[in-house]
């Protein structure tokens, strides 16, 4: 019996927060539902599964990108960091504390999405006024805060960072 | 690129090609399409990098939406490029998406394809003859269908460099930022002071392919920059475009959109010095 080219498994070998990875995935099996299920690293939501409400964020080389639109073997050789590692690396205290201390979610759901491209504001570093940190976050969707916390939260780790809080 | 050419013939068309995915994948999480076969086209090193030729830049098929807002050349050469890319989706989506990936697809409502036009950029295609060169004007047919054939690849973008005569202007009008624009345009112009020798001029979101405006052209070459002549631009613009009417937004709505995003951009471009 021949299989289908979908069914057949390739291998992929990428690091993820830091640990190298090897296992064969089905090629059309996304890089958000490997991390969440292969990887058990459940920090990574799946919303809209199309692109459009960044709750799947991962950082792919260090940038921000829609890990549901990653087949997880097109990130083969790739380092992948998601808000476990940037947790776990304590990249982003200062971010998690304003957001806790300013009320910045409610639900949640969105909030990984939010916390990378929150980190990925603060790497590029300097003092964005609001209007770009709004921009910054046009592709993450919140249904819950109407952004104004989070907007908030950003800024003030910004302005922690730049030692003027 | 053989190799690739041969995996998307060998399922008779049954293939898509995919580089950055950020349009194709959400086209498959919606079942618009289910190819049996995707061919990654990502690892082919000819697809990369941005060169400048004598006075015409290579921008590789590969190159990423975020490169068109960052890299020194294409700010230098292909301004438009530039000028457009903050408009396009978002920041993560601009990270993974290319310039080739965008105008393979050619949607109708979307900014480089346009840019192309306006740039009088070359699309160069590998298919079964070897390399060939396809002028925008010839590239963009109807809905979704480019002058690529199946299994032809997009393997670069060849752009004129503009010159210190050139002047640019991009904008489009959308309800929120990073939406679909409802009417978009790019003008690249040649000028002598205030005056303008010619200008070409692409408007989006207005039909079924990215659209030039002979008539505005026209109305502009030879004309100094003036209230008067915006006005004749504006007028001739209309009988450029064939907007579809739609429930959302009626084709007089986009007429009068196309006018107003016509004048405020001709209005900048005698601004600038």
């Amino acid at each position: 019996m021949s299989a289908s080219p979908m069914s057949d498994f390739l291998p992929v070998t990428l690091t993820v927060n830091g640990t190298a990875v090897s296992r064969m995935v089905a090629p059309r099996t996304t890089l958000a539902d490997f991390v969440r299920t292969d990887l058990q690293l459940t920090g990574t939501h799946t919303g809209c599964e199309m692109g459009a409400c960044g709750a799947c964020l991962v950082l792919m080389n260090g940038e921000p990108v829609h890990s549901c639109l990653v087949f997880a073997i097109q990130a083969d050789g790739a380092a992948i960091e998601t808000v476990e590692g940037l947790t776990e690396r304590g990249a982003i205290e200062d971010l998690q504390r304003a957001f806790h201390e300013r009320n910045a979610l409610q639900c949640g759901f969105c909030t990984p999405g939010m916390l990378v491209t929150g980190h990925a504001i603060l790497e590029k570093g300097g003092l964005p006024d609001r209007e770009h940190i709004r921009d910054a976050l046009s592709g993450n969707y919140c249904r819950c805060t109407g952004y104004e916390a989070i907007v908030d939260a950003i800024e003030r780790a910004l302005r922690e960072r730049e030692g003027c809080a | 690129m053989e190799e690739a050419r041969a995996a998307f013939l060998a399922v008779d068309g049954d293939a898509s090609y995919i580089s950055g995915g950020q349009s194709l994948v959400p086209a498959l999480a919606m079942r618009l399409q289910a190819p049996a076969v995707l061919v990654d086209l990502s690892g082919i090193a000819d697809l990369r990098g941005v060169e400048l030729q004598g006075e015409t830049l290579r921008i590789g098929a590969l190159t990423r939406h975020a490169d068109a807002l960052t890299h020194p050349l294409i700010a230098r050469h292909a301004p438009l490029l530039n000028a457009a890319a903050p408009f396009v989706a978002h920041p993560a989506i601009r990270n993974r998406g290319t310039l080739g990936g965008s105008v393979s697809l050619a949607d109708p409502a979307s900014e480089f394809p346009a840019m192309m036009l306006a740039m009088g950029a070359q699309m160069e295609i590998f298919g079964e003859d070897g390399f060939r060169r396809v002028p925008a004007d010839d590239y963009f047919i109807d809905l979704y269908q480019t002058a690529l054939e199946p299994g032809d690849i997009l393997t670069a973008l060849y752009v004129p460099s503009v010159g210190p005569h050139h002047r640019w202007a991009f904008d489009e009008l959308a309800r929120r930022r990073g939406d679909y624009a409802m009417v978009g345009a790019g003008i690249l112009a040649h000028m002598d002071g205030a005056l303008v020798e010619s200008a070409r001029i692409a408007l989006f979101s207005v039909g079924s392919t990215p659209v030039r405006a002979p008539g505005a052209e026209a109305a502009l070459a030879g004309r100094l920059l003036d209230a008067k002549t915006i006005a004749d631009a504006q007028r001739a613009l209309d009988d450029d475009l064939d907007p579809p009417d739609d429930e959302h937004i009626p084709a007089a709505m986009r007429r009068h959109l196309a006018r107003v995003l016509l004048g405020r951009l001709l209005q900048r471009l005698g601004e600038t010095p």
